[in-house]
């Protein structure tokens, strides 16, 4: 080893020694590829979440019974070697023995598309009015399926934009309920102990041992039918982070006893400090990265729930959007050996949950790297 | 057979680990030997690689660390072994192990299983074994059984019928360790190897097992490697000392001569560092300055040059080999030769 | 050890209470009662009903009272094994959840035992040969089977066997069997049709438990006594079986406390897509249909279901660990 070596050796440990624990999290994050990849994938999930309309080619709940069960039509970026996207044209011809319209695509006729035209109007944000997409069909009459079209002849490719903003959202949300219940609950247990935290213990025990999928199903069928999409939105959410929120209580209150018994809190008090500085500059910080990886792994389990109940019919329910609700659509065997594209939703959820569980794994390891 | 003979002869042994972040070289380059029925002392700082040397005796490193070099003979009945060569799980080296070199392993507490009673694991080592008490026969669980009583008698434990049925948790932590030496002498190894044995208890604890062994080295005239960083304890046991620092042998020689005429510059840095009954009041304590060099960053050269006070410009330049110095002591230091080891 | 089983099944009765208050409240909240439901339902199939039978049924559920008599009734019912009567089959409860649970059971338990079958050596092999090409491939199973929902599996697995195959892989049993008395023909038809179902049941699970198994026995493998063992000369694979594996393995008995709970619930979706009997596609419809004592009845068994399978895992956990045996 020369001394060359030796040099940079001591500055790495020297950049250690002064790091914040954030940024020693973020460079422990920074190796996981796969996490990291996985991250990417999300932020892009979400950038959609906030402007679904901009991604859809077209009006989500647009019905043309004539074009029902259309297959995929993937895009073509070139056209003879020019760039010039676009799509198989679709043929359809009625089954003189079953009567139905059987479509197939014909890569000869060219329907052409372009990126950033204008297609229908929506509200960006519910603000300002614009007719901007990504991708839409040249000709504004000519409707074009990325991911085919269900029963009614919805766009199913428009329809995943909007019911990933819902899904998504729930999961987001029913995990920003559950954290909060989780450690204002938890913390409340941990640091006043005594009857209040045997009563919080109690409550948990009584909430983690509740069947909870027909619990879930029996408290959203007693939901009023004559509720708005947006109630019944909020209402799934607050029932999946009911139970939700025990875990990440147990463990708060796990470390607030812990910690309360550690010397750099007694430190803390002897200087006057007050409780609640107490907690939240000396006790909180050093779980926070802990709680936020806890998180980050209850998304995706939010995320299956809230699809398996509305698959089931009893979650989000139509004319709102979710995936469970698109998988709804895929309940019947004939029709799904009919139309197999209509699974295309659920390889969504799988995607969305992989990529949650990845970076949330990573997280875990970059946050806690002596737990594993 | 000469009887001056050694038992264990380590030659130039070199471990290394292979992390993600670079080549730990933990063993680099220690030879020592062990006299059967001797008591060698290893002593030195943590992470001097003490532990590490004595797993590769048994073949027991983990991955991801891996003996390089050297070679590791022992002498059994029939003839010498060369423990560096052996596959880690053959069957030759599951032989050695437990059967003619022993472990008594630095906390007691955490290497019984908590959910196996004392008395069922040191059974079982005896039954693997069993020849060892009875060549060519079988030996039955009651018979095992029996053998672990007396056992636990020998070290010590008072009602061992009973206590051979306790749980780790339940005993104190002398009588853990008491068991735990049990389990070592279970099998009438040649040398025991003791890794900090007493770091774990308290004092009047440590002192009482440090007689125990004492007492059955002489009965068993088995050798032992007693490593530890506590020198008092060195010079309570040990008849002959090997002092290491990073993977490296720095001086050996009988205990006597190490502790009153000591040629290293870091073993005299130790001997300062022992606290004094006869000292004077109100004067620091002398320590070894600066601080143990983190792995990845070994200095060239003799590794102790960065914090050695009598270092020459040779020092950073070239490994001293370890030589014989008069009267008795072997030292690897430029101080007292020209020497330079090779590797 | 008694002492703490005896105490733990003395919460039992106490919970049930808890749940079944719960579970009323809830099963009651939609507006209207089951009467007028009953009586809409009826005459919406043309049959009708004598205005004496509606007022003695008002009567006997105590319609006309607060909740919390209508409670009390049903509890006093119950306590005598009543469940009440459905209103969509006009049969006793009692009688359709008993035509179903014993299958719901079966496939639970029998999904139960596959995971565990299957989850235990996965979790050994990954966590003994870390980063090896088979321990990578089980992590990439694990991770897409525990991002996989339940009804998703279902529908690809049922999509695949009707498109490809030509065959059909919901009911538990062939048509031949379907009405036919138990008879050994019978019963390994069902384990024909079972183990399917039981695997998609079970495959979330699976992955989540050969990942504790994994992690635990990494943690454990690290541990001193591994090394005493090794040091007295054992076998490998002897030792690390009757080792860090034995020790790996408590944790995973606590699993069982919220696993089991989770296949009955979970059970719920794959029966209602693989149109298997199971009590959980029966109480989908009583929910839709505000079959509101026969909900309430299907609640409470999974609730017991559930508190028994809680406990089951505490007791087990007591067993074999010799740490709470002896001081529980």
């Amino acid at each position: 080893m020369t001394a060359a070596d030796i040099a940079v050796g001591k500055e790495a440990e020297d950049r250690i020694a002064v790091a914040s624990n954030w940024k020693l999290v973020w460079w422990r994050f920074r190796r996981h590829h796969l996490a990291m990849a996985s991250a990417v994938l999300l932020i892009f999930m979400y950038t959609i979440v906030l402007v679904p309309d901009f991604f859809s080619t077209q009006d989500p709940e647009r019905t043309d019974a004539r074009q029902a069960f259309i297959p995929v039509q993937t895009v073509h970026l070139f056209d003879d070697g020019a760039l010039s996207p676009w799509v198989p044209a679709i043929a359809g011809k009625r089954n003189p023995t079953t009567l139905r319209m059987e479509w197939t695509t014909d890569p000869k006729k060219k329907v052409p598309i372009t990126f950033f035209g204008t297609g229908y109007k929506w509200k960006v944000f519910g603000l300002f009015e614009t007719n901007r997409h990504l991708i839409v069909p040249v000709d504004p009459n000519q409707r074009i399926f990325l991911l085919g079209s269900d029963r009614l002849g919805r766009d199913q490719w428009s329809r995943i934009m909007h019911g990933t903003q819902t899904s998504m959202t729930v999961g987001l949300v029913a995990v920003a309920l559950s954290v909060i219940l989780g450690v204002v609950l938890g913390g409340i247990s941990g640091y006043v102990g005594g009857k209040t935290d045997s009563f919080i213990q109690r409550l948990i025990e009584l909430l983690q041992s509740v069947p909870t999928i027909p619990i879930w199903l029996a408290l959203s069928a007693a939901l009023p039918r004559d509720w708005t999409p947006t109630q019944i939105f909020f209402a799934i959410t607050v029932i999946l982070s009911l139970v939700g929120w025990t875990t990440l209580g147990r463990e708060v209150r796990g470390r607030f006893l812990a910690l309360r018994e550690e010397d750099f809190v007694l430190a803390a008090r002897l200087a006057g400090c007050s409780r609640m500085r107490i907690i939240l500059r000396h006790m909180v910080p050093t779980f926070l990265s802990h709680i936020i990886a806890t998180s980050s792994l209850a998304i995706p389990v939010m995320i299956i729930n809230e699809t398996s109940l509305s698959f089931l019919g009893l979650g989000i329910r139509p004319p709102a959007i979710s995936w469970g609700v698109l998988l709804q659509e895929a309940q019947n065997i004939q029709t799904l050996a009919l139309a197999p594209w209509l699974l295309i939703p659920g390889l969504v959820v799988i995607v969305a949950v992989l990529a949650f569980n990845l970076v949330g794994d990573g997280l875990r390891d970059a946050a806690d790297p002596y737990s594993h | 057979m000469n009887a001056i003979e050694p038992l264990l002869s380590v030659r130039d042994l070199r471990v290394s680990f292979a992390l993600d972040e670079g080549l730990v070289r933990a063993v680099d380059g220690t030879s020592f030997d062990v006299m059967p029925g001797q008591v060698l002392g290893v002593v030195g700082e943590s992470g001097c690689g003490k532990s590490v040397t004595m797993r590769a005796i048994l073949q027991l490193i983990d991955r991801p660390g891996r003996i390089t070099n050297g070679e590791i003979r022992f002498r059994r009945d029939d003839g010498v072994v060369d423990l560096a060569r052996l596959e880690p799980r053959s069957a030759a080296m599951r032989d050695i192990r437990g059967a003619e070199i022993a472990l008594i392993p630095q906390e007691p507490m955490a290497a019984f299983s908590p959910v196996h009673t004392v008395g069922d694991q040191i059974v079982e080592a005896i039954l693997l074994h069993s020849h060892r008490w009875q060549p060519g026969k079988r030996m039955g669980r009651s018979e095992a059984r029996d053998i672990t009583v007396g056992l636990f008698r020998d070290v010590g434990i008072s009602m061992p019928e009973q206590r051979i049925d306790a749980y780790s948790w339940q005993l104190s932590g002398g009588l853990r360790q008491r068991a735990m030496i049990a389990m070592a002498l279970s099998c009438k190894p040649r040398l025991l190897i003791a890794d900090e044995p007493t770091t774990a208890i308290d004092v009047t604890t440590q002192a009482q097992v440090l007689a125990l062994l004492r007492d059955l080295q002489e009965r068993y005239n088995t050798a032992i490697i007693f490593i530890t960083h506590d020198l008092g304890v060195i010079a309570q046991m040990a008849s002959y000392v090997v002092v290491m620092y990073l993977g490296r042998v720095m001086e050996e020689g009988p205990v006597d001569d190490i502790f009153h005429a000591p040629k290293h510059p870091y073993t005299k840095a130790l001997l300062r560092s022992i606290p004094s009954l006869y000292g004077q009041t109100r004067v620091a304590l002398p320590v070894i300055s600066g601080a143990l060099p983190h792995p990845f960053n070994r200095p060239p050269g003799c590794p102790f040059h960065p914090r050695c006070p009598d270092a020459m410009p040779r020092c950073s330049d070239a490994v001293p080999k370890l030589m014989p110095v008069p009267p008795n002591q072997f030292a690897s230091c430029f101080l007292h030769h020209e020497e330079v080891d090779p590797a | 050890m008694t002492r703490y089983i005896l105490q733990r099944l003395a919460l039992l009765p106490l919970l049930m209470v808890i749940y079944s208050f719960v579970i009323f409240v809830i099963i009651q909240a939609p507006p209207g009662d089951f009467l007028t439901a009953y009586v809409a339902t009826l005459a919406s199939s043309g049959s009708s009903i004598s205005q004496e039978q509606i007022e003695a049924w008002r009567a006997q559920y105590g319609l006309d009272q607060p909740m919390i008599v209508q409670y009390w009734l049903w509890v006093k019912h119950l306590a005598h094994g009543n469940f009440g009567l459905s209103l969509e089959y006009q049969r006793p409860n009692a009688e359709l959840i008993g035509e179903q649970i014993g299958l719901t059971l079966a496939l639970a338990l029998f999904s139960f035992f596959l995971t565990w079958a299957i989850a235990i050596p996965a979790g050994i092999y990954s966590a003994t040969h870390p980063r090896s090409i088979g321990d990578h491939i089980l992590t990439v199973v694990n991770y897409v089977g525990v991002a996989t929902p339940n009804f998703m599996l279902a529908l690809i697995l049922m999509w695949v066997a009707f498109a490809y195959f030509d065959v059909s892989v919901t009911g538990l049993y062939s048509p031949e069997y379907a009405d036919a008395p138990w008879s050994w023909g019978k019963f390994l038809d069902l384990m024909a049709h079972l183990w399917l179902p039981a695997l998609v049941l079970g495959i979330a699970g699976t992955a989540r438990l050969s990942r504790i198994m994994r992690a635990n026995l990494l943690d454990e493998l690290n541990k001193p006594y591994v090394v005493t063992a090794r040091a007295k000369g054992m076998k490998e694979w002897r030792l690390v079986l009757r080792y860090p594996v034995r020790l790996a393995f408590n944790p995973l008995i606590s699993t069982i406390g919220w696993y089991l709970p989770m296949l009955f619930s979970g059970s719920l979706i794959v029966a209602t897509v693989m149109n298997l009997p199971n009590i959980g596609p029966l109480l989908l419809r009583a929910l839709v249909n505000q079959d509101m004592y026969l909900a309430g009845g299907i609640l409470l068994i999974y609730s017991f279901l559930t508190i028994v399978g809680t406990l089951l895992s505490d007791v087990l956990l007591a067993l074999v660990d010799p740490r709470i045996r002896v001081e529980g």
